[in-house]
């Protein structure tokens, strides 16, 4: 029997007959990638207003009466759960990886659409069960993002009845419904390209999805088994985590277990969740470079390698995160080792952005001016990464704002700023509209100059010695006056920050209603999700035939060409040259 | 590939170029490869709760019990330590054998003796887990709980329940699986595209079950 790919079976074809079946509960990737990024998005703003919350109690102290340290604690640990786990997880890999590895690799869909649909139920269950633990008795865990045992489940602490199973729970959930979906984007990725589409012509936003789900599929499973543990810690009576000690008075009813044990188990999580988030960003980042400064990725090859040995390395450097935990202080030697050599890796990824700018014909438009802000964010909060991965230096600076400052300037910022170059990206192929270019703009420079008001300083804050995790700083001898006053005006800047986020949701939303309508290529971009037959593209994606893909996603300004840019899908034959006799030499990608 | 091409280092610039040549080249089913994905992502599971018992087992401050008197039966007057657990293993690896058997005939396509190998695998895995429920029960019986353990370690009741737990729903989950394929194998759903790639999906996780079975009887009851 000839073969044929799994997307050009009909019978694999799923077609929607109903608005139900189309729009609810729906197996199209593109469907169900724009549900998972409405949905985190929806979410995520929950966790801005929180963070808003937290400052305005940071800032100002003794000001608003209805902020007391309980809620504070929780606020600090659902805005950082949120952020990190069903915000900027889940719509990189559900949202971006859902529309773009289909469209990016010539797929008519995944290969398992029902489970795609499942993961995306499963998914917003976790963020139902998350959102619940905010109106159960006690309210949501209070524990900090990391949850750490014991204090976790002791009583005392905000949320240790009812908010600490709820957000056990909704993590295991969310575990499942992330396994569901990303053994459809890496099995996809492997047997699901069009013909011609070899891994090494693959679009580098879809070789960072692919990685970033294949160390998700691997790191997720020590924070299910770790989510397990701790609720049978608290539900069973079981002492995994739990040593024995005085809470309150009294003894625990708990001996022998060990809240280190915790600790290695989350961050081996953890650590590989920060590439998880990372570098889905590297890849998306790198498109939208390319394509606007109309220059081939520089060093493509390596690149994909850089990407590939990040994701390898992010397994064996989690206990960077515990060298005050109180563990075996030699393993501080090896993973201060492992991280610092992470950096290079990372410093070609950062070289090869730079010089795929250099001589280029840059656009600036709106996705540009955010990809090249993120160059800045991540180049600051990388080289405070290099401090904070030596055991020394980290010593003095882990229980501080300077942590703070370091990972939401790598972690928080840069990322969310590829997610904004992503979303006005390929806001025109999604929605068939253009987004207001002058409000985009607004949008950028309130949001890049905001975030260095917001966290330089803090910096500053934390090599004071200022600790995190503080309710109110009180009076001390070693925190200056000057540090209050910082406080207030980080405050001021977040506040600006959060308001302008509103100009992004303006955009979007005037901009569905009555946006220009969109060319089908509008950045004259390579890649196969600009050349498909409609826009936005319809179910199936591509009419009767695949594509077929004949070089590299890169073939920008090609010397002798006369366009600036020839498409994947272009056969060799069909490229106007500028000059009459001239043969074009198909590039050895 | 001859010796030269291993000792050549441009070999791995051509295993590299192979692999990431079109997926035609080297076409693996996609069932087949999403299944091993998952068994991969599933063995890092068993992984960290493994590791995570040989980590309380060392910070614990009780006793840890021996393996052998608790897990011992006592049958016709003589005292057989590891008695049950033995039998148990022998009837999960003896079940890899039938599933082992039921892909072979799947390749003849002989509807028959797929169906048949597979209930039979299906009821060991379901004796598997009777006798799972036996050895709980017993162990129940004589004090052990998940927070408490009469016989030293709490901590030996936690592990043990958990991961004999997490284990006992795979092979309840794998019989199920077994039966719902073999009575869509009876129907003959596969008839039209003779197409029987199913049995070696449902049978790689069949064996990994077993796999995992073999560690778990490895770190828990012999050491």
């Amino acid at each position: 029997m000839a073969y044929v790919p799994i997307a050009d079976r009909p019978d694999e074809m799923h077609d929607p007959q109903s608005f139900i079946t189309k729009y609810i509960w729906s197996q199209d990737h593109k469907v169900i990638a724009i549900q998972y990024g409405g949905t985190a998005i929806a979410i995520g703003v929950v966790a801005l207003v929180l963070s808003v919350l937290m400052r305005l109690q940071l800032g100002f102290p003794d000001t608003f009466a209805f902020i007391d340290p309980t809620d504070y604690y929780q606020y600090v640990t659902m805005h950082g759960m949120i952020m990190v786990v069903y915000l900027l997880t889940a719509l990189f890999l559900g949202g971006f990886g859902n529309y773009l590895i289909p469209l990016q690799i010539g797929a008519r869909d995944m290969v398992f659409p029902f489970l795609n649909m499942l993961s995306y139920w499963f998914y917003l269950l976790s963020v139902i069960i998350l959102a619940a633990s905010f109106f159960v008795a006690g309210g949501p865990t209070g524990a900090g993002w990391t949850l750490y045992p014991p204090q976790a489940i002791t009583e005392g602490t905000p949320g240790a009845e009812g908010g600490i199973l709820l957000m056990l729970l909704s993590l295991a959930v969310f575990v499942v419904a992330f396994t569901m979906g990303g053994l459809n984007y890496v099995t996809t990725v492997l047997q699901a390209r069009t013909h011609g589409m070899t891994l090494m012509r693959m679009p580098l936003s879809v070789w960072g999805i692919f990685v970033a789900t294949i160390l998700g599929l691997f790191a997720f499973p020590a924070l299910f088994v770790s989510a397990v543990m701790m609720a049978f810690d608290h539900l069973l009576g079981t002492s995994f985590f739990m040593p024995a000690m005085i809470s309150l008075g009294e003894s625990v009813e708990h001996a022998g277990g060990s809240p280190i044990l915790f600790q290695h188990l989350f961050w081996f999580f953890g650590h590989p969740e920060v590439y998880i988030v990372a570098l889905p960003a590297f890849g998306l980042v790198s498109d939208v470079l390319s394509t606007h400064a109309r220059r081939n990725i520089f060093g493509y090859r390596m690149m994909v390698w850089a990407i590939v040995a990040i994701g390898g390395l992010s397994f064996i450097v989690w206990a960077h995160h515990m060298y005050v935990s109180g563990m075996n202080p030699y393993f501080g030697f090896f993973f201060a080792f492992t991280t610092l050599i992470i950096a290079v890796p990372t410093a070609i990824k950062v070289y090869n952005w730079v010089l795929t700018l250099w001589k280029g014909n840059i656009r600036m438009t709106v996705p540009m001016l955010f990809a090249m802000g993120f160059i800045f964010t991540f180049i600051h909060g990388g080289l405070t990464g290099l401090f904070l991965g030596n055991v020394t230096v980290d010593l003095p600076l882990s229980d501080t704002y300077f942590v703070v400052a370091h990972f939401h300037m790598v972690m928080g910022v840069s990322p969310v700023l590829v997610l904004f170059a992503a979303i006005y990206h390929w806001f025109p192929k999604i929605s068939g509209r253009m987004f207001d270019e002058k409000l985009g703009k607004i949008h950028f420079w309130g949001t890049f100059l905001g975030t260095y008001a917001i966290y330089l300083p803090m910096h500053y804050i934390g090599a004071l010695g200022v600790p995190r995790r503080y309710f109110a700083l009180g009076t001390t001898d070693f925190i200056p006056e000057s540090a209050f006053e910082l406080n207030a005006a980080i405050t001021v800047a977040a506040l600006i920050v959060a308001a302008i986020q509103v100009v992004f949701f303006i955009n979007v939303f005037k901009s569905l209603w009555k946006g220009e309508k969109a060319d089908p290529n509008p950045w004259e971009a390579t890649s196969l999700e600009w050349h498909t037959p409609h826009t936005p593209p319809h179910h199936g994606n591509w009419g009767p035939n695949l594509p077929v893909v004949y070089r590299w996603a890169y073939e920008y300004a090609t010397p002798g060409v006369k366009d600036d840019f020839v498409p994947q899908s272009v056969p060799p034959g069909d490229v106007v040259m500028k000059k009459k006799g001239d043969v074009f030499k198909e590039s050895e990608h | 590939m001859s010796a030269t091409d291993i000792a050549n280092p441009a070999g791995t610039s051509e295993f590299v170029k192979d692999w990431s040549s079109e997926k035609q080249t080297y076409h693996v089913p996609w069932g087949k490869a999403m299944m091993w994905l998952f068994l991969v992502s599933d063995t890092f599971i068993f992984t960290c709760f493994l590791v995570g018992y040989l980590n309380v087992r060392r910070t614990t401050t009780d006793p840890w019990p021996y393996p052998s008197e608790v897990f011992a039966l006592e049958l016709f007057g003589h005292n057989l330590p590891l008695i049950l657990i033995a039998i148990m293993t022998f009837v999960l690896i003896t079940s890899s054998g039938t599933m082992a058997l039921a892909v072979r005939y799947a390749h003849f396509r002989d509807k028959q003796k797929i169906f048949w190998f597979m209930v039979i695998t299906a009821l060991f895995g379901a004796t598997f887990v009777g006798m799972q429920v036996f050895e709980w029960s017993k162990l129940i019986s004589e004090g052990v709980r998940p927070w408490a353990n009469p016989f030293g370690a709490p901590q030996f009741g936690s592990i043990f329940f958990m991961v004999t737990g997490f284990h006992g729903v795979h092979v309840s989950i794998g019989v199920l699986y077994l039966l719902i394929v073999a009575n869509k194998i009876r129907k003959g759903d596969y008839d039209k595209s003779g197409n029987y790639e199913i049995v070696e999906i449902t049978g790689l996780y069949w064996h990994f079950v077993d796999l995992v079975w073999v560690f778990i009887f490895a770190f828990f009851y012999l050491w």
